[in-house]
């Protein structure tokens, strides 16, 4: 298995590349793939050409740029936080919205548009704001609602999450009908997840949780293999099984926030990647969460580029259109899949 | 309190939210001591190794690991003495068989540190003497009941500690593995010197390879001490409401065997 997950790996980093590529030279500017190119190495190497436009240079390093970036960075957060709760639950229907991290950020991304608050904090909208802080938010009235003398039984929390989510997304419902259709359109597309109001200062917000999350999450990969065993078990190996699923829920929450606080509610990608990951590499996380990450990044990317060329698309649209046929094909060629 | 004394239960009360399930259980194990535990369904039998082990938070009492209470030890420093093979092994991921018992290894590998060579030789000793090795690449998903069992028993195997706890490790087994997994425990507490504790239901297999049984009863010890005086006739019947000949088998040990009226359906 070690050998194949290298391979996978190889060419997944290669796969990034070529779709890094493909997705800053393609768009909808009449600039050529090869002029896109030459404009992202003279901006990249810092030379200055004749030929070469300040629309240009813009084109290509304040939109299409961040945009793939973002496009990557969340691809790779809501995939690793989705193996995260595949894991946690030991569930495979598991996925970062279970626990209200989506529901939550719609509360806030809702609230923020329909209410016209007006804030800006650090270059980041309020939307922004106060989808992450809602997301967030709610995944910790969840987990607070859950504990059962000093421990989270993951039944009563799978419970919890679906209770309270249903909870939020009718007060968001309820905000949305209440308060006029002016603002109705904004919602809705945040609802659907959309990288087009990708920004740099976006990049700048999620890139620390990312980098934070993937680095802690994976010292926990063998901890993640052991919980699949069940908590008991898990105690029995010498996990401080209540501290490790504390640590493990604050990650993948803020992981799946970030990424939610950025594009909305891009469905599907937490709950599928993970299982194509692991039909790939297999079961164990140490393998598992890299795979997840890149071939996240990977295909939320391929994802835009067709959100982008397919005129402004929500992404939501196409991972969920795309992305689930594709898990049925996986799931039919291979019979017995397990976790 | 004697020195050598490995683990034990001093009027130990625990159980679930409102049912207390031990009642003031005393209960001591010797190092290298071989123990089973008996008791119909419902005894506390399960309840009392999860005590033991600090799985179940218990009421009152104590439970002392090597003179110390539990709460003295980390986690990882208690997986480091006691392994657990639990009744029930549920599997939802396809690991391999290796992976698995692989597993047994975490207690003593640091957070960033792969399974080294020695940590594979140790898994695949512990799967050659479950008789297991030849499942190595076979994922645990498609194993039988019985393939699981004994590879559970190679996990905690592989964590190496001194005193093993068993629930059950022979429920599922063929014959002739259940004697080979008994014999293993055998050989493992006189040669190795570990302590083990196991929950059987098997009468007969217990009187055989064990020296000491301990027999509870609605969550209290009601006996101690070796087979030929704890698994009487009378004694069965007291505790299990089952009418029962017990003799002695060739080996000399007791030997229990259901009355030819009871096998055929008399309930008098």
């Amino acid at each position: 298995m070690r050998a194949r997950a290298v391979t996978v790996m190889v060419l997944l980093l290669v796969a990034a590349v070529a779709v890094f590529i493909l997705s800053a030279t393609q768009g909808t500017s009449a600039m050529t793939a090869k002029h896109a190119l030459r404009v992202l190495w003279t901006w990249a190497t810092g030379q200055q050409a004749a030929d070469i436009s300040v629309e240009d240079i813009t084109i290509v390093r304040d939109i299409r740029l961040p945009r793939l970036i973002l496009g990557m960075l969340v691809g790779a957060c809501l995939a690793v936080a989705g193996a995260v709760m595949q894991a946690f639950f030991q569930n495979p229907m598991a996925a970062p919205s279970i626990i209200g991290v989506s529901a939550g950020g719609a509360l806030g991304a809702t609230a923020a548009i329909m209410f016209g608050f007006e804030f800006w904090l650090w270059r980041l909208s309020s939307v922004t704001v106060s989808a992450f802080a809602g997301a967030l938010g709610v995944t910790a009235v969840v987990y607070l609602l859950s504990r059962r003398g000093g421990r989270t039984p993951v039944g009563v929390l799978l419970l919890t999450g679906i209770a309270v989510g249903s909870v939020v997304s009718a007060a968001s419902s309820l905000i949305l009908i209440t308060r006029g259709q002016g603002q109705m359109d904004r919602v809705v597309y945040w609802m659907l997840g959309s990288l087009s109001g990708a920004e740099w200062a976006k990049v700048q917000m999620i890139w620390p949780f990312a980098l934070l999350g993937f680095g802690v999450v994976y010292l926990y990969g063998r901890d993640l293999n052991v919980l699949l065993l069940g908590d008991e078990q898990a105690h029995y190996l010498g996990l401080n099984v209540e501290q490790v699923k504390l640590v493990l829920l604050v990650l993948s929450s803020m992981l799946a926030a970030s990424a939610v606080a950025v594009s909305g509610v891009i469905g599907f990608v937490g709950l599928i990647i993970p299982h194509i990951s692991r039909l790939i590499v297999g079961p164990d996380h140490r393998w598992l969460l890299p795979t997840a990450a890149l071939s996240g990044a990977v295909l939320l990317a391929l994802a835009d580029l067709g959100a982008r060329l397919g005129g402004e698309i929500p992404i939501g649209i196409i991972t969920s259109m795309l992305g689930a046929p594709f898990f049925l094909y996986l799931l039919h060629r291979r019979r017995e899949y397990d976790m | 309190m004697s020195v050598e004394a490995v683990l034990e239960a001093h009027k130990l009360v625990a159980g679930y939210e409102q049912r207390t399930v031990l009642d003031c259980v005393d209960f001591a194990m010797h190092r290298g001591g071989m123990v089973a535990l008996l008791g119909p369904n419902g005894a506390g039998k399960s309840t009392l190794l999860r005590a033991l082990t600090g799985v179940l938070s218990i009421t009152s009492g104590q439970v002392l690991l090597r003179g110390k209470p539990l709460s003295n030890y980390t986690r990882r420093q208690l997986a480091r003495i006691m392994s657990v093979v639990p009744q029930m092994t549920s599997v939802l991921f396809s690991f391999s068989a290796m992976e698995y018992v692989l597993m047994g290894r975490t207690p003593h590998l640091g957070r960033l540190q792969s399974e080294s060579m020695e940590d594979r030789q140790i898994a695949l000793e512990a799967m050659q003497a479950t008789d297991t090795e030849y499942l190595c690449d076979r994922p645990v998903t498609e194993l039988s009941g019985g393939e699981l069992q004994r590879l559970a028993i190679a996990k905690s195997l592989a964590q190496q500690t001194p005193v093993m706890l068993l629930d059950e490790p022979t429920a599922f087994l063929d014959i002739s593995h259940q004697i080979q997994i008994l014999q293993l425990l055998r050989s493992l507490n006189q040669e190795h010197d570990k302590t083990i504790l196991c929950v059987s239901h098997d009468l007969n297999l217990t009187a055989t390879f064990f020296d000491r049984v301990v027999l509870m009863q609605n969550g209290a010890v009601i006996d101690d001490g070796p087979p030929d005086r704890v698994i009487t006739a009378e004694r069965i019947e007291q505790v299990y409401g089952a009418q029962v000949l017990v003799d002695r088998s060739p080996t000399g040990r007791p030997r229990v065997s259901i009355p030819l009226a009871t096998a055929a359906g008399d309930r008098s």
